[in-house]
């Protein structure tokens, strides 16, 4: 440019504003570009696995409506009218009904005492010295890392012996156990974040331990025990390994464990139409629970993994 | 605070510590020792046999199978699980279009949204999952080939969990689609919480989005894909993939023993066979896979923390 053309007074500069100039208009519009490709981009991606997650559960609903010569014939197709009755089959003939009262039972209780025991044993090892303190805390934490499964074979017998084999509180009994290691080590976190003055004045004005704790530190711990409440509700609530070892009486089966159940017998009787309504029957109660409380039953099933 | 403090110590932890000594640490200690005896699990009798359950598990071609397996879903699933998370919430949070005024990183639209969807598959239990899709890789009948046929791909209809060669990669792609929600969420939840000012230094200095992504979200993120990773771990070796297998594959254990995994093959050996100490055994094998899958986990991501 400096040879060719008769000099310039400021050659330099306006070369220099050129380029500044570029800087300042051409790179945004690249970034813009990048930015507006990579938004379509993720749209998509986000889209096509939004219809992954979505599009088996809608599946399900619609067989459950259909008749058995549609679910064979045409998987996707709409049902041609709504066949109610397979939910009214599968809730009495099937004894979805009684699976249904089983599971309330098991995990009514096992929940309430899970969180009775393991604020109980948290609150004693967040607030207190004593000798075999720490010993005690990682015997609990321990207990989330090892395989269940190995338990479970002397387990068997252990039940067994206690003649609470195929009972619901024998079932109760052995979720509330299993449950502790998290809910130990999730309330014993959470106790030790709450200030000690509280307690302390409390004390100070009479009160014992144990009133100090049900009437004081409890309702401070709201938060936390929600949070570990709706962790054990759904692990809980969708237990199948334990039932399926424990729990082989029919009459007491759990929703997860009749399913199943239900699966294998219709394998023989071939009335599919009433178990995928026994499959919807079963996913509903949750999905509609986690949609109203979706921000509390994703804090409570995070948190343990942020720890 | 020293009135009655020893008493009400006892007092709260008896029944707890009880029931868990009883219910959990029991049996566990148990199950190592009848994994050295020929207990049957039906008799009471037993005697000690030594190391002979090991030596037979050793030249026990199923328990190999299955060891295969269990660590195949143990390595596998957490790569392609949280790899999956990884990039998928990393387009929710940073995938977004640039509003004027706006900040130089931001989510994309309806994020809570893909969020709420996404979590879906976490709230439900692993049983009900297996179930539905033993019917949807249904060969003939099922939702998946049936979409296969829909669009046009009349010739390829595998016969999923009937094949020997796909009914493992089947069952653990069920695993992948109903845990995958759990880890967005997660990852999402610490994305949003990094700085975006570091964000916009990174761009500033000319990296593009995928460096980012590697660069600062990555590590920052660090501690928590960690975690994530054993957890992930110990389920693909424990429960939930008892339960896929079980409900999923035929016999259980599925054709010619191809989705076998070391759990089942202990709940088999115990109450279908009743072999209870060999059980035990393979319980034990499983035991101290689990442990060395955590620590080298916690070995090899050891990094040092990272403060912002």
């Amino acid at each position: 440019m400096k040879t060719t053309e008769p000099p310039a007074p400021v050659p330099a500069e306006s070369g220099v504003t050129v380029t500044k100039a570029a800087v300042l208009s051409g790179e945004p519009v690249r970034e813009k570009r990048e930015g507006t490709v990579l938004n379509v981009f993720s749209h998509g991606i986000l889209v096509v696995w939004a219809i992954m997650v979505v599009m088996p559960l809608v599946w399900a609903v619609m067989t459950s409506f259909k008749d058995d010569a549609s679910i064979f014939g045409s998987p996707w197709s709409l049902p041609d009218t709504l066949h109610f009755d397979n939910w009214s089959r599968a809730w009495t003939q099937a004894h979805m009904s009684d699976y249904f009262l089983n599971t309330v039972l098991v995990v009514g209780g096992s929940l309430v005492g899970t969180l009775v025991l393991g604020s109980m044993a948290a609150y004693v090892l967040a607030r207190f010295d004593f000798p075999g303190n720490r010993f005690i805390y990682y015997l609990f934490i321990g207990g989330m890392g090892f395989p269940v499964m190995l338990a479970l074979v002397p387990l068997f017998y252990v039940v067994n012996n206690m003649g609470l084999l195929n009972t619901i509180h024998g079932l109760i009994l052995v979720y509330i156990a299993y449950s502790l290691p998290f809910t130990v080590f999730f309330l014993t976190a959470f106790f030790r974040t709450l200030p000690s003055s509280v307690a302390e004045a409390a004390f100070v004005d009479g009160a014992s331990h144990t009133r100090t704790f049900f009437q004081i530190m409890l309702p401070m711990a709201k938060p936390g025990l929600i949070s570990v409440g709706i962790f054990n509700f759904l692990g809980q609530w969708n237990q199948y390994m334990l039932p399926t070892v424990l729990n082989t009486d029919e009459d007491k089966h759990v929703l997860t464990q009749g399913l199943v159940q239900l699966a294998v017998s219709q394998g023989y009787k071939g009335d599919w139409s009433g178990l995928f309504a026994g499959l919807v029957m079963a996913m509903l109660p949750v999905l509609a629970a986690y949609i109203v409380f979706q921000r509390q039953v994703v804090q409570g099933l995070t948190a343990g993994a942020l720890k | 605070m020293q009135h009655g403090k020893y008493r009400f110590i006892v007092g709260f932890l008896t029944v707890p510590l009880g029931l868990y000594a009883l219910f959990v640490i029991w049996p566990f200690i148990q199950s190592i020792y009848y994994s050295f005896t020929d207990w049957t699990g039906l008799s009471p009798d037993f005697s000690m046999v030594g190391f002979d359950n090991y030596e037979r598990m050793l030249d026990d071609d199923i328990f190999w199978k299955s060891l295969q397996h269990s660590l195949l879903f143990a390595l596998l699933l957490p790569v392609v699980t949280i790899g999956l998370a990884l990039f998928l919430s990393f387009m929710i949070n940073v995938g977004g279009r640039r509003r004027r005024g706006g900040p130089v990183i931001s989510g994309v639209r309806g994020s809570a949204f893909y969020k709420i969807v996404y979590f879906f598959p976490q709230v439900l239990s692993i049983a009900i999952v297996a179930l539905l899709f033993a019917f949807a890789y249904n060969p003939d009948s099922g939702a998946i080939n049936s979409v296969l046929r829909a669009v046009g791909l009349d010739d390829v209809q595998p016969l999923w969990l009937g094949d020997p060669d796909l009914a493992l990669w089947a069952v653990m792609g069920v695993l992948v689609w109903s845990t995958v929600g759990f880890f967005v969420v997660l990852f999402s939840a610490g994305m949003a919480s990094i700085p975006a000012d570091l964000y916009e230094a990174a761009l500033l200095d000319g990296a593009n989005r995928v460096t980012t992504f590697f660069r600062v979200t990555l590590p920052l993120l660090w501690d928590t894909v960690q975690s994530g990773w054993v957890y992930m771990g110990i389920l693909a070796l424990g429960a939930e993939s008892f339960a896929v297998v079980q409900i999923m594959t035929t016999g259980p254990g599925g054709p010619d023993y191809s989705t076998t995994v070391m759990v089942l093959y202990v709940y088999q050996k115990a109450f279908r066979d009743g072999q209870a100490a060999y059980a035990t055994t393979i319980g034990v094998a499983l035991l101290v896979v689990t442990l060395a899958f955590a620590a080298v986990v916690m070995k090899l991501g050891r990094r040092e923390r990272l403060e912002y």
